[in-house]
Order: structure tokens, then sequence, then C-alpha cells
């Protein structure tokens, strides 16, 4: 291995166990561990936002799909950046305004029902364990790419890091680990596209006449269509990227670190410029890997498309700036990963043993403890799947947590904000109605089963045709909330009038 | 939006059903709902248009300027449309939070019964 990679490697291990030792001193109360006290400024949390959100998948996923597949690879950048507008215009300040830690928080405050706070838990960890084993899986194949050690040393790297960062410095550690990574991913995004455009004296028009020739697609590569022939198939996956990002539990939890739904407001428009930016980036190091790096040995090192821009790096910026963004890729990775980590033990250690087991009882010292077991628990569960996962093919599970998130996340969160009659019943047909469709929906469909053999979990042929069941388990959550509530008689229009004013005044009580 | 203290609540408690039906109250939502609903059907058409044409045609497959087509230009319009959107949220959201510090400084910290 190239020396350089490992001190850039080192480096990044040793600032982030730095930040934690800082971290762990300033994490005293659960306050702290969950939500770094509030007490984050907008830019903070904006990049830590980007932080949590910008993964691997997004940064070497993206870059290859488009080197790949041309136009439908940017479809993916364009959906994962319109989301933030329903983060910004429906979610973020109600969010704030009346949550805690969690979602279930959030829903919580209008209707105090442990079945609502139970059934939100559980979707947050079924989207967290989904999120985390697609991160970890495709982290450790490409860290046994990058610095060719063995595939389960590479997960156990990853899964040790976020665990320390988590366990002893909560969210303050995660944050600041996540805004380093955002100020280096963005560092090394900005270099490669400068140097990709230096090439073509920043004539884009020349890139794109360029890359036309440059690929086996010839002019098709500009065009939409060579992945995405499935008109459903893209409008399904299209919507599940936009409406999920509002209901990512890692993500609606980064709202809770700041003092007020201004804050929060402030921290969006942070995020999406960075995300932003980087999205319009993602055209360049794709354009860029397919026409000097090429498709044919972008596949050879890997058939995903994951090494494109590493390999990009390589070719333009030679051992140094290969070895940079590999660092990159290894920041970016231990960012997202402790987001999940610790979206995960607040649900099962606020959520369901603080306030469904001990019925909000629990003293500050079993809080804190409980969050720190289930930090470690939620790691190792996440490391021992993801080391069984290895030759699964995982990609698919990212857009399946986008897909529960959106249907069965968002609705609850909608309508407990705007639905003046939505009520417990319906708060929990929808959260389960969503969950559950997007899960029997995947499990019918061809990423799961397809005829031909190692291109999906199972061989046979998909009962359900759309890879993402987006278009249908949207409406099914939706659906199930509103039928849910309509044939129950409990309505509660004096608390509602209380979580409308608040949602929208900011205004609090003492807890 | 400051976090007032809350000495009031405690003291005599918020009727939040007054403050609800109030008109500074009913005022705030309605020009929140002027906002947020016309620009949120906005975004999501513009949003859909795009894989909508690119799946049911190839019109916007058209060059505009040398080999850049119309599915690019409506594909970075998309960044442009969010955040022309963001910046002008913001602004009309600092009307919001003076709107709505004002109802909690006049109407919630003295229980609403103003």
């Amino acid at each position: 291995m190239d020396p350089v990679v490992i001190i850039l490697f080192l480096a990044i291990v040793l600032l982030t166990l730095v930040i934690t030792y800082f971290a762990a001193k300033r994490t005293k109360s659960t306050g702290d561990f969950y939500t770094a006290g509030g007490g984050l400024t907008g830019w903070q949390n904006g990049l830590a936002i980007a932080g949590d959100y910008l993964s691997a998948a997004s940064f070497l996923g993206i870059a290859g799909a488009i080197a790949l597949n041309g136009f439908d690879g940017f479809f993916y950048s364009i959906g994962f950046l319109i989301a933030y507008l329903v983060v910004l215009l429906l979610v973020a300040e109600p969010l704030r305004n009346l949550g805690k830690y969690t979602l279930a928080d959030m829903i919580n405050s209008r209707f105090n029902a442990k079945r609502v706070r139970g059934a939100a838990a559980l979707s947050t960890i079924t989207i967290v364990l989904f999120y985390m084993i697609a991160q970890l899986v495709g982290a450790g194949a490409l860290i046994q790419l990058l610095f060719d050690i063995p595939y389960w040393i590479a997960v156990l790297i990853v899964g040790v890091m976020m665990t320390i960062y988590v366990l002893f410095g909560g969210m303050i550690a995660t944050s600041w680990v996540q805004i380093t990574k955002a100020v280096l991913l963005m560092a090394g995004m900005i270099i490669i596209s400068f140097i990709v455009l230096l090439k073509f004296n920043f004539n884009i028009g020349a890139m794109f006449t360029e890359v036309k020739t440059a690929t086996s697609h010839g002019a098709d590569y500009l065009n939409p269509g060579i992945k995405y022939d499935n008109p459903l198939g893209t409008i399904s996956l299209m919507l599940a990227l936009v409406l999920g990002t509002a209901g990512l539990p890692h993500i609606l939890m980064r709202f809770f670190t700041v003092k007020d739904a201004k804050t929060a407001r402030s921290s969006v428009i942070t995020a999406t410029w960075t995300i932003g930016i980087f999205y319009i980036l993602t055209l360049f190091l794709g354009f860029g890997a397919a026409i000097y790096v090429g498709q044919s040995e972008i596949l050879a090192a890997n058939p995903g498309g994951n090494m494109a821009a590493p390999l990009l790096a390589e070719a333009i910026g030679g051992n140094i700036l290969f070895a940079f963004i590999s660092a990159v890729a290894f920041a970016t990775i231990l960012a997202v990963v402790a987001g999940l980590v610790l979206s995960g033990a607040s649900a099962f250690a606020h959520d369901i043993y603080g306030e469904i087991v001990k019925k909000g009882k629990a003293t500050e010292r079993e809080q804190m403890l409980a969050a720190r077991y289930a930090a470690l628990g939620v790691s190792v569960l996440s490391i021992l799947l993801s080391l069984g996962a290895q030759y699964l093919n995982v990609a698919f599970l990212v857009s399946l947590a986008f897909c529960i998130a959106a249907s069965a996340n968002l609705p609850v969160i909608l309508y407990t904000v705007y639905w003046k009659r939505f009520n417990t019943s319906g708060a929990v047909w929808a959260l389960l109605t969503g969950l559950i469709s997007a899960l029997v929906l995947v499990s019918m469909s061809p990423s799961v089963f397809s005829p031909v053999e190692g291109t999906a979990l199972f061989v046979g042929n998909p009962i359900f045709p759309l890879d993402n069941p987006a278009l249908v388990s949207v409406p099914l959550g939706f659906l199930g909330g509103y039928l849910g509530t309509i044939f129950s008689k409990e309505y509660d229009f004096k608390k509602y009038a209380e979580v409308k004013v608040r949602a929208n005044t900011g205004y609090r009580s003492s807890n | 939006m400051a976090q007032p203290k809350l000495v009031n609540e405690e003291k005599n408690h918020v009727d939040f059903e007054k403050v609800e039906s109030s008109p500074q109250f009913k005022k705030l939502m309605e020009n929140k709902k002027k906002f947020i609903v016309p620009m949120t059907i906005f975004f999501l058409v513009f949003y859909f248009l795009l894989p909508i044409s690119t799946s049911y045609g190839t019109f916007l497959n058209t060059p505009v300027f040398g080999d850049i087509t119309w599915a690019w230009v409506f594909a970075v319009a998309q960044f442009v449309m969010t955040w022309v959107i963001c910046s002008i949220y913001v602004k009309k959201a600092n009307t919001f939070d003076k709107d709505a510090d004002q109802i909690v400084k006049e109407q919630i910290e003295r229980g609403g019964k103003a």
C-alpha cells in the first residue's frame, strides 16, 4: 500500500479521535448525547446535515452511475437535492418546534400514546438498519479496494470507529466528524472538478462533445433512458428520493441540535447550498471518469462503478490525489454511519426504554447508560449483519430506506402537523401501512427476485414490477393514515390547537 | 422565535384554542398557507415534469448549445429552482417569525387571555 494513503488514513483516524476526546468531555447529559445540547449554530448544523447525508453512495455511487449511465445517473443527484425543499418548507420548523430527541417525540407531542411511539421507533430502527447495512457493506468493499485489506477487517475498522465516536462523544462528536467530513468532501470534489474543467479550458460544451464519443453508448450517453427504461420505475424512484429525505431518522434528528426553528431553517439553507453544489459537481466527476478512466476500466475495478471517482483522481492527479480522495471516502463513510448509530440508539434507548418501558421516569443516569448500551448494541448488530452480507447485492437497500421513510414517516409527520382530525389510530396505521407495504413490495420486486442468477437475492420472477415501490407504498401510507383516522371516533381538537400554535410559533413549555 | 420564559404558562394555563382562533394567529396561518402550498405544488410539478418528459418522450433530447440538450438544461434548472425557492422562503419566513413572536408576546405569555 502507498505510504501516502496510510498517512492520510491515519490522519483522519487521529483527527476524529481528537474530536471525540474533546466531545466526550462536554457530553454530560442525555441532551448533550442526543442533540449536542441543542447548541449548534445554523452553519454548523447545515454542514453537519451535508456530512450526514452525502454518503459514499452519493460520492462514489453517483459519480460511477454518471460515468456509466450518463444522464440517468444524474437523476439521483436531482432527487436527493430537491428533497430539501420538502424538508425546508414542510418539515424542519414544525419538527424542531414540537420534538425533543426523536421523530417519535414529535408525533407524541400530539398523541402521547405508547403504540404510536412504538410504531415510530420500529420504523426508525428498520430504516436505520437497512441504511446501515448498505453503508457498511459498501464501505467494506470499498476500503478493501482502496487500502487492499480483507473485507471483514475493513468492516471492523469502520464499525469500531463509529462505535467509539457515538459511545464516547455522542452527538457532539458525531456532528464535528460530519462537519469535518463535509469540508474535506467538498474540497475533494472541487479539486477534481477544477482539474477536469481545466483540461477543457472551462468550456463545458467541449466536455459534452468529448464525452459523446468517450463511451460505448455513443451519443445516447447524453440522453436519458440508458438505465431507466421503465417510465413508472423511474417516476417511482424519483418519488422515493424526493419524499424520503424528509423522513430519514438520522436527518430529522439533526434538527434537534439547534436552539430553535429559525436556526433549523438556516441550517437547511446551508445544507441545501452545500449539497446542491456537491451534486452539480458529480457531473464533472462522472464525465471526467468516463473520459479519463474509461468505462471498461471503471467496470473492471468494481461492477457497480464505485471506483470511478478514486480512479479519476489517480488518472488526473496521480497518487497523492488518489490517496486524498480515498481518505475523503473513508471519512465520508465514518460520518454517515455515526449519524445512523446515533439515531438507531435514540429509538432504542429513548423511545423504547425511556418512554415506553420506563414511562418517562428513568433517571438521567439510567437514560445515559441506556443510550450508550443502545449505541453499542446497534453498532454490534449492524457489524454482524454486514459481515454476513458481504456477497449480497445491497445497493437497493438505500433506496428501500428512502422508500420506507417516504411511505411511513413522512405521512405521519405531515398529518401530525397539518391535519386537525388526525388521531392515534391514524398515526399507527400510517406508520405500519407505509412500513409494511414498502417491505412487502420490495420483497416481491426485481431487486430481490431476478430470473438471472447472481443479479438479485433470489432466482425467480418478480411478482411486483418496480424496483422501488414508492409509487404504490407512499399513497398507501397516506391512505392508511386517512382510513385509520376516520374509522376511529377519537379526535382532540383542543390538543391540535396547542400543537398548531406550538408548531407555528415555537412556543414551548418546560419539558 | 425566542423561547420565552415559562413562568406565565405555569401560573395561568394557556388557552391554546383561544390563541388558535385569534385573528392574529389566523392571519399568520393564512399567510403561511398562501406561500407554502403554491410553492410546494410548483416545485413538485417542476420536479416530476423532468422524469415524466424524459420517460414518455424524446423532445428534451434536442440540443440547445452545441451538444448540451434541453434535458440537461432542465436538469440544471432544478438546481437553480431549489436555490431560488430557498432564498425567497428565507425572506418570507422572516415576516412569519415577526408575527409569531408577536403572538407569543401578546397572547401566550398572557395566558391566551388577550
